[in-house]
């Protein structure tokens, strides 16, 4: 029997529905491998029995004929997913043992649909982080190596877990979210397709809160297929999260194959960042050429503000960070460390429980929100961001479908090797995401092929508000073009 | 602008995160790194410009002011690391 760890999630659903295999033989194979990649440190928590029992009840209804569109499929779900009676830690020290009591709608619409979950996956510490190396678990390694080298590379982050466990074939997909580009960048890290839908198009509820202005949750897959199936199960309308938007979730896959003929694909000249590496530039241009043989025409546009959007992003999520990171406090649930009075446990639990990337912005959260300095910061950056959302809006109104450029500035880079560089450093990674976020729209990583060290290199697809049939129409494009690619199975 | 150590240490009392002498030196020069990084929003003219408030034009929805959630005190506390009778407990507040 070929590895149906190996399968697509579009390929297992099929053999599942024509009975091929059974839930149950797909999920074990993944159990299987999740036992054998220890040395990944992808998964924080494995939930083999809960999975069985899910596979069990999905051939089932499988044989009875009433299977949803994800019956019986194996995923990872991120640890920032809140998950009924299962450990859910944000891989954060305070929430350690928290167990929640209710279900994340993203996830619930899952079940709903007949997945079946395999456990919860590593991420940097509220998913505060470029590399995953924040987390309270340990950093999670890429599968993927440089060629002749056997040095830890990290799958990014912070979704570094769901990238990871996604590009070795610990899942057929995983849930992730994207406050910054953690859904993008460790999808390019790995060779694997992520998706950050428009703001409000799946449920923020009972996902652990980073900066909510930001925060969405997605998809990352072996394929734009696999994408746009996920999708459409995690996407949604709910009550529950004021933000959300009441708007029909479209049938997503029925994007993947569409043409692209006659689409205008803006290249943004702000992009073309000095110093940006060759290999990089070359992805960037061999994607445009993909594109045109496929009919449709790139043209270059302007996004004026784009160098500003980093700065504002480090005004704009720290603050609300310090806001939403407030509720743990030693009290109603997670970490207590004892004081002499309330103020000092509340303390000296914050200062156990959380680590040093997260102290360090709830700090400058609470600094830019302080009396005296809350218009010098917080609403210039919100001003700013105003503008970063208009320049979209003119290049949109100017008749561009969807806007061209890398995913990350450099191929994976070492575990370890960041660690003296500083914050900044670090947040540089973020450079071509995080715009994507501060205008609320969709954005696509995906696989462009490898570069000269062998390692994946991804671009991104940015469209207008809740058009992310457009970007799996022209991601499938690429995906096509450049060929799939896998990584090689040293840890087995 | 850039933080001394005295604002560094109010800033975590603020925050509520306790601090040891020997890390608000690193703290300070930290978030100095970052607020003079992200000094150079100086440079954007935002005269005119409103303040982004909502991220996607949308208007928050209502509902009947009824209660329509609760009844299980068990479950809220279930976390918590000190509980009695569905009450969280916390040191003496006031003496």
């Amino acid at each position: 029997m070929t590895d149906l760890t190996q399968l697509t999630l579009a390929e297992a659903r099929d053999g599942l529905t024509a009975r091929r295999f059974s839930s149950t033989e797909l999920t074990q194979a993944h159990l299987d491998a999740i036992d054998a990649a220890g040395a990944l440190n992808a998964y924080v928590l494995v939930t083999p029995e809960k999975a069985l029992a899910g596979a069990k009840s999905a051939d089932e209804r499988l044989a009875a004929g009433n299977a949803g569109p994800l019956e019986g499929i194996p995923v990872g779900v991120k640890d920032l997913f809140a998950t009924d009676g299962v450990r859910t830690t944000a891989c954060s020290r305070i929430l350690e043992s928290f167990v929640p009591s209710y279900e994340s709608t993203v996830t619930s619409q899952l079940w709903r649909d007949g997945a079946v979950m395999l456990g919860k996956l590593n991420n940097d510490e509220f998913a505060m982080g470029s590399s995953n190396e924040t987390s309270f678990f340990g950093p999670v390694v890429n599968p993927w190596r440089r060629g002749g080298s056997d040095a830890k590379l990290t799958p990014g982050g912070s979704s570094g877990g769901s990238s990871a466990a996604v590009a070795a074939g610990l899942c057929l997909g995983a849930t992730a979210t994207d406050t910054g580009g953690s859904i993008r960048q460790p999808a390019a890290f790995t060779g694997t397709v992520g998706m950050k839908p428009t703001y409000g198009r799946c449920s923020r509820w009972g996902t652990v809160a980073f900066a909510s202005s930001l925060d969405q949750a997605g998809p990352i897959t072996r394929t734009v297929r696999d994408c746009a199936i996920l999708l459409r199960s995690m996407a949604g309308f709910d009550p529950k999260d004021s933000t959300s938007v009441e708007r029909d979730v479209p049938d997503y896959e029925a994007a993947v194959g569409r043409s692209i003929r006659g689409l205008r694909i803006g290249i943004p000249k702000e992009y073309r960042l000095e110093g940006l590496s060759p290999e990089i530039d070359a992805l960037w241009q061999k994607g445009v050429d993909w594109l045109r043989d496929a009919g449709a025409e790139a043209v270059e546009v302007s996004l004026p503000h784009t160098s500003y959007a980093l700065a504002a992003y480090y005004i704009v999520a720290p603050a609300e960070a310090s806001s939403n990171l407030a509720r743990y406090d030693g009290v109603r649930y997670g970490l207590r460390v004892p004081g002499r009075d309330i103020a000092e446990l509340y303390e000296n639990t914050r200062a156990a429980g959380f680590g040093r990337e997260v102290k360090r912005r709830i700090l400058i959260g609470t600094y830019v929100l302080s009396a005296g300095y809350y218009d010098a910061y917080y609403v210039k950056a919100q001003k700013v961001r105003t503008l970063i959302r208009q320049d979209f809006e003119n290049v949109y109104a100017s008749g561009v479908d969807a806007i061209l450029t890398p995913a990350t500035p450099t191929p994976a880079f070492g575990i370890g090797e960041m660690a003296n560089a500083s914050p900044i450093e670090m947040y540089l990674n973020d450079v071509f995401t995080v715009t994507v976020n501060m205008a609320g729209l969709p954005g696509l990583a995906v696989p462009a092929g490898l570069g000269a060290q062998g390692l994946p290199l991804g671009l991104q697809l940015i469209g207008r508000p809740f058009d992310e049939e457009t970007l799996l129409a022209a991601g499938e494009v690429i995906e096509q073009a450049a060929g799939r690619v896998s990584a090689p199975q040293w840890w087995k | 602008m850039a933080v001394d150590e005295n604002t560094v240490r109010r800033i975590a009392h603020l925050a509520r995160i306790a601090v040891t002498d020997e890390e608000v030196p690193h703290l300070q020069s930290e978030l100095n790194a970052i607020l003079s990084f992200v000094a150079q929003l100086d440079a954007v003219d935002v005269s005119n410009v409103e303040p982004m408030t909502s991220v996607l034009p949308m208007a928050l929805r209502q509902r009947a002011d009824v209660m329509n959630d609760g009844g299980y005190a068990d479950r809220i506390v279930a976390n918590a690391p000190q509980t009695e009778d569905n009450y969280f407990v916390v040191p003496k507040v006031v003496e």
